[in-house]
């Protein structure tokens, strides 16, 4: 703005250049500028890295978003106004930074897709490892599957309906010090380290059936110490979004309190109560401190009894594969975070669906 | 099926703060009672006493009496889910439940109680209660779309069609029209002209003329001042109100010297 100004004071004044046309579109850079810039800068970066021969691409990165974000400031500055300088300068390091924060995500997924299809196929997810021998080229993950989906199922059987009724608690009955109380210590749980509660099940155990019983239903009471309180959290913030007004209407139709919170609330927050319960699942169905105390590490054969031997799981299973190190160790390793990384997209596949199914429709 | 409310001597209370005080009406069944006055003088509490609505606030309670007929509604073996069936009430801003059709919206009274209805039942129900409140011909073709997907006022008169699908003896009105545009008021105040002749209807309204056109009686609340509790002013033929109130107070309201 100020340049433009002094511009064309002086261009009235007669003795700069011819006097400048005022539109909307002085002093402001035209839309392909900046990536016209960014382009520009990629290349020449690119270009003298190059021929001083030590081309990188975290280097190239680095040089290249340094470089773009002064230019396109000072452009910005010299020719557009202060203001518009510093947006142009905040948007660039945003979008550094959201690049940043994509880094090791995309890395991530991409480095556990490329080492975990080694070893996928239909015969590693249907095989235990019952008979194998760390080297052998053999076996499965399928019992630690098993293992898995057991230790979880039996956890979120536990947590949901306690998570669940703890919410609908706090937010439609609870008042005073018992919430209060309620709401603290759901808050203290949600820091519990893991290993903590893998230890208070030892503990537990070790009081009610005698040292060194470790079975599924252990690890599963261990997950589910931590899963009460995430459950907690999200359902009763999802069920204080339900307005006021829905409660009183079904109340002044004459429908008692339990009654409105069961037709009325819950189905109203039905697609964010699932949501909740999905992160809380995924949460902790990567959990390995807990699960080896509990559960075991050696377990190497199918089991579904929760209640009798040790029970493997994927996250315990890629612990004590690693722990192994050979290199067929760290290709089933890798195959089994696969697996977990698939069923944790599976489950919020279906919570998507579940979600979208039971939401609140507005269609005409 | 109409009923006459008599309240005496009552006063409503939020914790320490007295709302209401000292309030003595008789509503006359098969007829419109408007209750007028400023914001925060404690109509809609008042309204909301009537139906044990206040109850949803914590430690709110009432001393005095309210009479439905012959019956006491704050007697002490009362459950106020059955008062609430007798009577019925429309809130300010229209709440279809967002989860339930058209048709599920009307018989959510049932539904919700877990009442078993047949389906020739509901039928006759939902048809008779969207005939009732005006609005069968516009949603007869879409019973099943989602009842949040009709515009303002029909929401509206979906949600009086709700309450007089349980068929109270009362229907209670909280400022029903103020959310809506002129059109659609016209057709709520024409429904309300409508249904007098089988309910018992009070509505509360900062619509001056909206008052004077759909009631009967009128009944002026006002404060007596900052933080003290709201009163009844006056209450009477609404003709009387508007043309030659008694009191000093209500004439400045009416006619905008307020103050």
């Amino acid at each position: 703005m100020t340049t433009t100004t002094k511009k064309s004071s002086t261009g009235a004044s007669g003795d700069g250049p011819a006097p400048m046309q005022r539109t909307l579109l002085t002093g402001s850079l035209p839309r392909y500028f900046a990536p016209a810039l960014l382009a520009g800068v990629a290349i020449v970066t690119g270009g003298l890295l190059f021929a001083l021969g030590t081309f990188s691409i975290p280097l190239f990165a680095v040089f290249t978003v340094v470089t773009y974000t002064v230019l396109v400031t000072l452009a910005s500055a010299r020719i557009e106004s202060g203001r518009k300088a510093k947006d142009r300068l905040v948007t660039a390091v945003v979008y550094t930074c959201f690049g940043l924060a994509m880094v090791p995500l995309i890395s991530l997924l991409w480095t556990v897709a490329r080492m975990g299809v080694v070893r996928l196929d239909g015969y590693f997810l249907t095989v235990s490892m019952n008979g194998v021998t760390p080297t052998m080229d053999a076996g499965g993950v399928y019992h630690a599957i098993v293992g898995t989906i057991a230790i979880t199922g039996f956890a979120a059987l536990v947590s949901i309906p306690i998570g669940l009724m703890t919410a609908i608690y706090l937010v439609e009955y609870g008042r005073g010090r018992l919430k209060n109380a309620i709401t603290f210590f759901v808050d203290v749980m949600t820091g519990i380290p893991s290993i903590v509660a893998g230890l208070f099940v030892v503990a537990l155990w070790m009081v009610f059936f005698g040292p060194g019983t470790t079975n599924g239903a252990a690890g599963a009471v261990a997950l589910s110490v931590l899963m009460i309180p995430v459950v907690v959290r999200s359902c009763e913030e999802m069920i204080r979004l339900v307005p006021n007004e829905l409660r009183e209407a079904s109340y002044a139709l004459g429908v008692p309190k339990w009654l409105t919170v069961v037709k009325v609330v819950l189905p109203t927050a039905i697609a964010g109560i699932t949501t909740g319960i999905m992160l809380a699942i995924a949460r902790v169905i990567g959990e390995t401190a807990p699960l080896i105390l509990t559960a075991g590490s050696s377990a190497v054969a199918i089991n579904w009894n929760l209640f009798d031997g040790q029970m493997m799981s994927l996250p315990v299973f890629i612990y004590s594969q690693v722990r192994m190190g050979d290199a067929i160790n760290y290709e089933r390793a890798w195959a089994a975070a696969l697996t977990l990384i698939l069923i944790v997209m599976l489950l919020f596949f279906v919570a998507r669906l579940v979600s979208r199914f039971f939401a609140p429709k507005f269609g005409r | 099926m109409a009923k006459r409310i008599d309240v005496s001597g009552l006063h409503v209370y939020y914790g320490d703060f007295k709302a209401v005080e000292d309030v003595s009406m008789t509503i006359e069944p098969r007829a419109v009672t408007a209750f007028i006055g400023s914001s925060g003088c404690g109509k809609s509490t008042f309204l909301r006493a009537l139906n044990r609505m206040h109850e949803v606030a914590p430690n709110a309670r009432v001393e005095g009496k309210v009479m439905l007929d012959d019956q006491d509604i704050y007697a002490p073996d009362v459950d106020p889910v059955a008062v609430r069936r007798e009577i019925g009430m429309v809130f300010q801003r229209p709440n279809p439940f967002p989860t339930m059709s058209i048709y599920d919206n009307v018989i959510a009274g049932a539904k919700l109680n877990n009442q078993r209805l047949g389906r020739t039942e509901a039928d006759d129900i939902v048809e008779r209660s969207l005939h009732g409140a005006n609005l069968w011909e516009e949603v007869k073709d879409r019973l099943s779309k989602p009842g949040a997907g009709l515009s303002g006022g029909q929401q509206q008169r979906l949600c009086i069609a709700r309450a007089i699908a349980v068929e109270p003896a009362v229907l209670l009105m909280d400022e029903p029209c103020s959310a809506l545009d002129p059109i659609s008021t016209l057709a709520i105040e024409d429904l309300i002209a409508k249904l007098k002749e089988n309910y018992t209807i009070c509505i509360v309204t900062h619509n001056m003329q909206q008052a004077a056109r759909v009631s009967d009686q009128t009944a002026f609340f006002n404060l007596a001042g900052t933080g003290k509790p709201g009163r009844l002013i006056e209450m009477d033929e609404t003709n009387k109100i508007f043309t030659k109130p008694d009191k000093k107070e209500t004439e400045n309201y009416i006619t905008g010297r307020f103050g």
